[in-house]
């Protein structure tokens, strides 16, 4: 698998689904996994994954010694497998940027280089791919799908790209030619092609002139909490209810409409309050918008949160909303819905296909999202009714069932090769 | 001999318009008056117009050798006479005939025999004279809401004054029983119990159509060929369903209308014949006593009542409801009376309902989620409750209020027998000075 992120250390949705998906499918007793990504940290979970770091794989040959290869690598791996990959160096790169271990240097973040990265990543992958046996190539979103790509090319083992969001949801409709170009030749060349929602899938069929035989949903999954986060109490100050808004506030999340909605029920009742969490380029703008309404008294911005936080934040709410405008899955209301908090959702996300115990509006439509949100403040019984069932439906929801349809696709294409 | 005993059911709810919280307060219409008009009128084209004309049909070619009962709830009768008032004109040609038979039920087709027992008298009662006014029959034989069903209920019924009553044939209360024969009711011997075929009735409302099903297609001739074959000791069969059966449920290309124009003929060539409920129940004994300690219901498979209180959202919107009963009914007011009826109907429960989730919501529901049917109902309920509470002080509990409005209404009674009296003696003082004038006039 090429992936970009993996957990601890990520930045976005995209770092959990391959990190849950790649767990759920280890789950099945003939399964292998190795999991490249450009810049391991040196601790992450090994346990059901190995992992290569391209930072960690050479493209120019060096002579080392061992004794620097494993004082420099043996965080991250058995410094063998550095000698193992240097013998599989394919051509001439000594033209390019690298350290004295012949390897080049990976941010593993998004940097305004990152069509260079992406590009230096493929070049890793050519190594990556002579030195390890494989059955099945899977790219993780357009940032590996050259890499993908040029594996497969290498080894002429079937390829599948999986889809977390195009670059229409991520640009509103406006697509930046480039990115489009390699998610098109990604979707081309590849032999199967894995959406997380019907949504994600209608974009590729249509924006990407895809067979629609050639691109399946499997929809994300969630994994069950961790003790720790369980035992996070509810903190609140205020006796008022509290409505959430948790995520970046961008165009792509529709933080307006949050806003809209409350300056509705703030107008009509004093029992609730709102939090917008987060950060993000619409940040200031939404602030101006709430102090020219008149609702700053009880609408509160938190600013960034990271990691506990988050489930601080979503253990101390009554609601979460999330009315992204497009969103191809969307985990966090099934994290909320985990913590036992009652969700409204736009129907323009992913999730809103596989989830049922959720409240749904259309993104625009601030009257259902206010009236939804009163009711659940205001009704107990649709409030614990929400809970319980959200619950039971979220931790029915597992990587393990996501796993086996990714792994139906991989029989159907190593059995017809 | 044995006999059919057709039971149609007629109801529509008052669909709730889209009703959002800051209406609360401000908008006391809660009607969707377009839908239901829309809904009914579609309905009574495609079903109850030709079924009545149908039956109608069928009553005189048979010279009232056939016959039919209908149940039709007052909701129901308040939309035909607005939406589609030559259907109730064809109801009154069949009353006509003296071969159609009209049920009682509850008014609003309510739940309050599971809530509300006053209210549920109050309703029957209600509903009871409506059919009496309308058609020019005083109803005999009760039929509760969705066929919902226990011993409480059966001795409500009873101690009203009723000695008939129909319900479901369910299985998991009969067991190896046969629906095919009169019960009385296990907490109340003296009320006679007529028992939906399930089987017979279901064939034609649900499988009539159904490619599928290994008895397709269903003719007249078979049909009739099952009911002969059964014990000869068996003899009333209950074929109770939705009146949109004919038309609606199974579309008029599906034939059956002429399935049911063929029904006659086959039976009296077996000699099988026709009959009401009352005609059923007056002319068998029952044949044992009908236990039923949980209440039963013709709907699912289940056959139970959790399509209307299965969850969290239905118990507690029902019980937001319900409370309200007793100052609902010390409340004169003609609007928020109506209001207080049509909320009551157990349609806006079913569509709380969330066992169909993953099976697709109920083709029924106006709404897009259980979800939205309980926040929209909700709304409306809370601004119903403030008018409610409107009309008298809040702080003043029922029985006080009660007896208050006892003491006003004694008050006014007095009031007037003393104006009376005091008219009384202003007229016998005015005649006495109309005399002695005229005496002093003579002088």
């Amino acid at each position: 698998m090429f992936g970009w992120e993996f957990p601890p250390h990520i930045l976005g949705g995209l770092g959990t689904a391959s990190y849950g998906l790649t767990r759920g499918m280890a789950q099945q007793p003939d399964m292998e996994t190795i999991f490249v990504i450009p810049k391991p940290w040196g601790d992450e979970d090994q346990s059901f994954a190995k992992i290569i770091g391209a930072n960690a794989t050479p493209i120019v040959w060096r002579d080392i010694p061992w004794e620097m290869a494993s004082s420099r690598l043996e965080k991250f791996m058995d410094p063998r497998e550095y000698y193992w990959r240097r013998d599989n160096i394919y051509a001439d790169f000594s033209y390019m940027h690298t350290n004295d271990l012949g390897c080049i240097e990976f941010s593993g973040r998004y940097p305004n280089n990152i069509l260079e990265e992406t590009n230096n990543y493929s070049i890793v992958a050519g190594v990556i791919a002579r030195t390890y046996q494989f059955d099945i190539i899977h790219a993780h979103d357009w940032l590996t799908y050259p890499a993908g790509l040029h594996a497969k090319s290498v080894s002429g083992k079937p390829m599948v790209i999986h889809v977390h969001a195009t670059e229409f949801d991520r640009s509103r409709g406006k697509p930046n030619p480039i990115v489009y170009n390699i998610e098109k030749d990604g979707m081309d060349n590849c032999d199967h092609i894995i959406c997380v929602s019907n949504l994600t899938r209608r974009t590729v069929i249509e924006n990407y002139h895809q067979p629609y035989w050639k691109v399946t949903t499997v929809h994300n999954a969630v994994d069950p909490l961790s003790p720790e986060i369980e035992a996070i109490e509810r903190i609140s100050g205020v006796h008022e209810k509290v409505v959430t808004f948790l995520g970046r506030i961008t165009m792509q999340k529709g933080p307006e409409f949050f806003v809209d909605a409350a300056t509705q029920v703030i107008r009509k009742t004093d029992h609730i309050r709102f939090v917008m969490a987060g950060s993000g380029d619409m940040m200031d703008q939404m602030i101006r918008l709430v102090a020219e309404r008149g609702i700053a008294h009880k609408f509160h911005f938190t600013g960034f949160l990271r990691g506990k936080q988050v489930y601080e934040m979503l253990k101390s709410s009554d609601v979460y909303v999330m009315p992204s405008v497009s969103e191809p899955f969307g985990i966090s209301p099934l994290e909320a819905m985990q913590c036992n908090v009652p969700s409204i959702i736009s129907y323009q996300s992913g999730c809103s296909e596989i989830l049922e115990n959720v409240i749904k509006t259309d993104y625009w439509d601030v009257d259902a999202m206010a009236d939804a949100i009163y009711s659940i403040c205001t009704y107990p019984a649709m409030a614990e009714h929400l809970k319980q069932e959200g619950k039971i439906e979220v931790d029915n929801i597992k990587w393990e069932d996501a796993g086996l349809k990714v792994r139906k696709i991989y029989d159907n294409l190593v059995g017809g090769k | 001999m044995k006999t059919i005993c057709f039971y149609f059911q007629i109801h529509q709810p008052f669909r709730l318009k889209r009703y959002r919280f800051f209406n609360i307060g401000r908008d006391h219409y809660y009607f969707d008056d377009y839908a239901n008009e829309d809904i009914l009128q579609q309905i009574a084209a495609r079903s109850f117009i030709p079924a009545n004309r149908m039956l109608l049909d069928l009553v005189n070619l048979y010279n009232g050798k056939f016959k039919v009962a209908f149940s039709i709830s007052g909701v129901a009768l308040e939309q035909l006479e607005i939406y589609a008032p030559e259907v109730i004109d064809g109801f009154r040609e069949l009353s006509k005939t003296g071969n159609v038979e009209f049920l009682t039920e509850t008014y609003a087709h309510s739940l309050a025999s599971l809530f509300d027992p006053e209210e549920f008298r109050n309703q029957v009662k209600h509903h009871a004279e409506r059919i009496e006014a309308l058609f020019g029959q005083k109803p005999t034989v009760m039929r509760n809401t969705e066929l919902i069903y226990n011993d409480d209920i059966a001795e409500m019924v009873y101690d009203m004054g009723y000695t008939k009553m129909i319900t479901e044939g369910a299985k998991h209360v009969l067991g190896w029983k046969s629906p095919n024969y009169v019960y009385q009711a296990a907490s109340q011997p003296k009320l006679k119990l007529l028992l939906k075929n399930s089987r017979y009735s279901d064939d034609i409302t649900y499988r009539f159509s159904n490619y599928s099903w290994n008895e397709y297609p269903l003719t007249a001739e078979k049909f009739i060929s099952w009911i002969e074959a059964t014990p000869p000791e068996e003899e009333v069969f209950n074929l109770f369903m939705n009146y949109e059966t004919l038309g609606n449920i199974q579309l008029s290309h599906t034939g059956i209308f002429e399935f049911m124009k063929a029904l006659p003929r086959f039976a009296f060539d077996k000699k099988i014949g026709f009959c009401t409920p009352s005609e059923a129940l007056e002319n068998h004994e029952p044949i044992g006593a009908m236990s039923v300690p949980s209440t039963i219901s013709w709907s699912d498979e289940e056959r139970d009542v959790s399509a209307w209180l299965g969850n969290k959202l239905q118990k507690s919107a029902l019980e937001a409801l319900y409370e309200m009963g007793e100052r609902v009914r010390l409340c004169t007011d003609r609007r928020l009376k109506h209001d207080w009826l049509y909320l009551q109907s157990s349609d806006h429960f079913y569509y709380m309902s969330t066992k169909h989730f993953g099976s697709g919501q109920s083709q029924f529901s106006p709404y897009m989620s259980p979800y939205d049917a309980f926040n929209n109902y909700m709304n409306v309920l809370s601004d119903f409750i403030t008018r409610v509470k409107a009309q008298y002080p809040d702080t003043v509990d029922n029985e006080e209020l009660n007896s208050l409005l006892t003491t006003i209404h004694n008050q006014e009674k007095e009031i007037k027998r003393l104006q009376m009296e005091l008219k009384t003696v202003i007229g016998t003082n005015e005649e006495l000075l109309v005399e002695r004038n005229k005496k002093r006039a003579k002088i």
